[in-house]
């Protein structure tokens, strides 16, 4: 009886799950075309684009579905659902480095015959917006994405504690100058040693905060900020993919040996494996005077009861002896060509694309790369930190973005993150041997490779 | 075995007549040895599907020049070379090494802790259900907790770790990072991998302690054997196949260690933790060299597996001793 109830049971279960799937299925399938789902990145932005996306929703009645991942695992998780073909995401905003493999190997649909159609101009955008996220090759008129979120590294500091008359006349004492935000790295080294071990309202403070992470792309993002300045470069733009002496140059090996001295004076203890949201909570719970990170956080730390408002400062990234540049960021919205529901996400590009969207996706605290918001005469005063975004994105340089990227940044996160926190050889020997990982990367890729 | 299939009246009860007889007759034609056919094709064919078919496309891939991030490229068959390039590349024996270090200290600490606190567990005392519940709690949590929890005990400004070591040395708290520092971080992974399961080897060398009859040991009373001699004579020797078992198992499971590591230290700082399964998946997931990270998985299945068979085989002649 048993063993037949147990037959008959599974049957009935069976039969209802199957009911249940078409149901569902049936329910799914009903709705194509009228959802969207948008992946991208789990963090503060995000939720303003899930604000945004009512408006989208509210007009074309297409309902909007996001899929939002951590950053230490969002190339990880998307660009394995890429790699597979996946339907999971009809849009996706990816990042940047992404555009060269997501272009070759055709995961972006192409955008333009759309932005013909559309009446779309990549002019209307800043100009290393479309190149960062948007062109592939760089600097063709081959666009993938519609640049939407722009971003940069930048800086943040207390500027209560860089204010009050005791600590400014220490470091008057001391260094014989105003205690200003830096304008110079070697300013920024100072007013880091400054504060390091500093006791402020009973507590001990640390001078800056800086990128270490490990696993993902967190080093490289940080210690690019300081090479840039010291004159490193990817690449002979001569010779494209010549990178001996480039990459490899006294005075790049300088910036390294820099941002390890950095590291090494100036930061709290344990920041041996530690990215954006580190950052974040160093700068939120006051205990460093300076914080490295991404413009995108910017909003957000301003409203933060504690350390935002009148208590918080921004500055762009410092100048060095060779230049001043700084890490670009931010992401452009694609099509992926595996959705189903291509015209609908298209439709939301054109949506996302108008001057009236861009300019509230800026006011929820997305940042806008489109000139009619940015070039506006009152955005320098529509948020506190919105001068030192526009200097940024005038100064910014992206890292690699070949099909191969992913091999590139693992290789510089290893010879990087061996040298600055492993302590392991000097930096010329770092450099050195990531211009043989990166050669032979190129090579496996079929690219010419000159020594010299 | 059809007989099995034959319900009796209580199972047919239920059942209309016309279907009794169709469903018996089906049953009754098919012969034994079909059925057992019929019980293990689906297993079969699922083992085959996850388990042999991936495999002998990975062997095939890994002849290959197959990068996934750049899948437009055209795909070569390389010969050998993705296994030269791994054999030859030095950072993969330093991986190897890392990765042995790690295996042989986590297991050597695993067996000296998991057996005392065998031999501490087998006695009879007041509470011990609840103090075997608690030593046996590690083992039972998810690699992953246990890596993110470690990481927060370990933070050398909140993490109660630090302040633990303080206490009793006077080095201040902050002064050290368990998995930031190259001196600290491979004692730290095996520290945790310790922890979380020294109480799995204990398990098994219980069942060893347990399995030793008792009159052994009275007799070694009767002929006035002293406790350290009865654990050198008796004790050790019927306990060491479990403890050999025990190696086994715990040093294949370390061999392919990643997510506790990978959630500890990400392989850091800079390579000092990288165990060969963290370049492995670094290779594979991160890099998409699909026909290299295949090469590099064969070379590490063949490592373990060769490694396991000498090591059963030495472990049935002590067993026949």
């Amino acid at each position: 009886m048993r063993t037949f109830n147990w037959f008959r049971s599974s049957a009935a279960t069976t039969v209802l799950g199957a009911a249940l799937l078409g149901i569902f299925g049936g329910g799914e399938a009903a709705a194509q075309g009228r959802q969207l789902t948008l992946c991208w990145a789990a963090w503060d932005p995000a939720n303003a684009l899930v604000e945004l996306g009512k408006d989208f929703t509210k007009r074309s009645g297409i309902e909007m579905k996001y899929e939002f991942v951590p950053w230490t695992s969002y190339a990880d998780r998307f660009l394995n659902e890429l790699n597979s073909h996946g339907k999971l995401c009809d849009l996706i905003i990816g990042d940047s480095q992404w555009i060269g493999g997501a272009a070759e190997n055709k995961w972006y649909v192409k955008l333009n015959d759309f932005f013909d159609k559309e009446k779309i101009s990549m002019d209307d955008f800043v100009p290393a917006t479309v190149v960062g996220y948007s062109q592939w090759p760089k600097n063709s008129p081959n666009y993938w994405a519609l640049p939407a979120m722009a971003d940069a590294v930048g800086w943040t500091y207390r500027k209560d504690w860089f204010s009050r008359p005791e600590i400014q006349s220490a470091f008057k004492v001391k260094y014989g100058r105003d205690l200003a935000p830096p304008k110079t790295y070697d300013e920024l080294k100072q007013i880091a040693e400054f504060f390091q071990g500093r006791e402020i309202d009973g507590k001990k403070v640390y001078g800056a905060y800086i990128f270490t992470e490990r696993g993902s792309e967190g080093i490289t993002m940080g210690v690019t900020n300081v090479l840039y300045n010291y004159g490193f470069g990817y690449d002979n733009p001569k010779k494209p993919y010549q990178m001996q002496g480039v990459v490899n140059s006294a005075d790049a090996a300088k910036g390294l040996e820099f941002y390890k001295e950095l590291y090494k004076c100036c930061t709290a203890p344990g920041m041996t494996n530690a990215y954006m949201q580190e950052g974040l909570d160093a700068f939120k719970s006051g205990q460093v005077a300076m914080q490295m990170n991404w413009f995108a956080f910017f909003p957000g730390l301003y409203k933060d009861p504690n350390v935002g408002g009148d208590k918080i400062g921004f500055f762009v990234n410092p100048a060095g002896a060779n230049g001043h540049f700084t890490q670009l960021g931010g992401q452009g919205l694609s099509v992926v060509a595996t959705s189903d529901r291509k015209d609908d996400a298209l439709a939301y590009i054109k949506w996302f694309a108008q001057p009236a969207v861009q300019q509230k996706w800026w006011q929820l605290g997305g940042y806008s790369a489109l000139k009619a918001v940015v070039d506006a005469p009152d955005f320098p005063k529509s948020a506190a930190f919105a001068p030192q975004f526009l200097e940024s994105m005038g100064i910014v340089k992206d890292f690699w973005a070949e099909p191969s990227y992913a091999q590139l940044l693992l290789d510089m996160q290893k010879r990087v993150h061996d040298y600055v926190v492993a302590d392991k050889g000097t930096a010329q020997q770092a450099l050195d041997l990531l211009v043989k990982d990166w050669a032979k990367v190129f090579k496996e890729q079929g690219k010419q490779v000159a020594s010299q | 075995m059809t007989t099995i299939f034959q319900p009796d009246h209580a199972t047919i009860a239920g059942v209309s007549e016309p279907a009794k007889s169709r469903a018996t007759r089906r049953v009754r034609g098919l012969s034994d040895r079909t059925i057992a056919w019929l019980f293990v094709a689906p297993t079969i064919a699922l083992l085959l599907a996850i388990n042999i078919f991936p495999l002998i496309w990975m062997i095939r891939l890994s002849f290959t020049s197959l990068n996934l991030s750049m899948s437009y490229l055209p795909l070569r068959v390389v010969g050998l070379d993705n296994f030269t390039d791994i054999l030859t590349d030095e950072d993969i024996w330093i991986r190897l090494q890392t990765t042995a270090q790690f295996v042989i200290w986590s297991v050597v600490l695993q067996v000296v802790i998991g057996f005392a606190l065998a031999l501490l567990i087998n006695r009879q005392f007041r509470g011990h259900s609840f103090w075997t519940t608690i030593i046996l709690l590690p083992m039972m949590l998810s690699p992953a907790v246990v890596g993110n929890f470690w990481t927060l005990l370990l933070q050398p400004q909140i993490g109660p770790f630090n302040y633990l070591i303080s206490l009793f040395t006077g080095v201040p708290p902050s002064s050290f990072s368990m998995t930031g520092q190259v001196s600290l971080a491979p004692w730290t992974i095996v520290l945790v991998d310790t922890w979380m399961w020294a109480p799995y080897v204990m398990l098994i060398c219980l069942a060893g302690l347990r399995s030793i009859p008792d009159y052994i040991y009275e007799a070694a009373e009767v002929d006035r054997a002293s406790a350290w001699r009865q654990f050198w004579s008796i004790t050790l020797p019927m306990t060491v196949p479990f403890l050999m078992l025990a190696v086994l198992f715990r040093a294949i499971e370390n061999f392919k260690m990643f997510d506790m590591v990978n959630l500890l230290t990400s392989g850091g700082p800079g390579s000092t933790t990288e165990l060969v399964s963290i370049t492995l998946k670094r290779a594979a997931f991160e890099k998409w060299r699909t026909g290299y990270s295949s090469a590099l998985a064969i070379i590490l299945f063949v490592t373990v597996f060769g490694a396991a068979n000498i090591y059963v085989k030495v472990l049935n002649k002590v067993k026949q001793r």
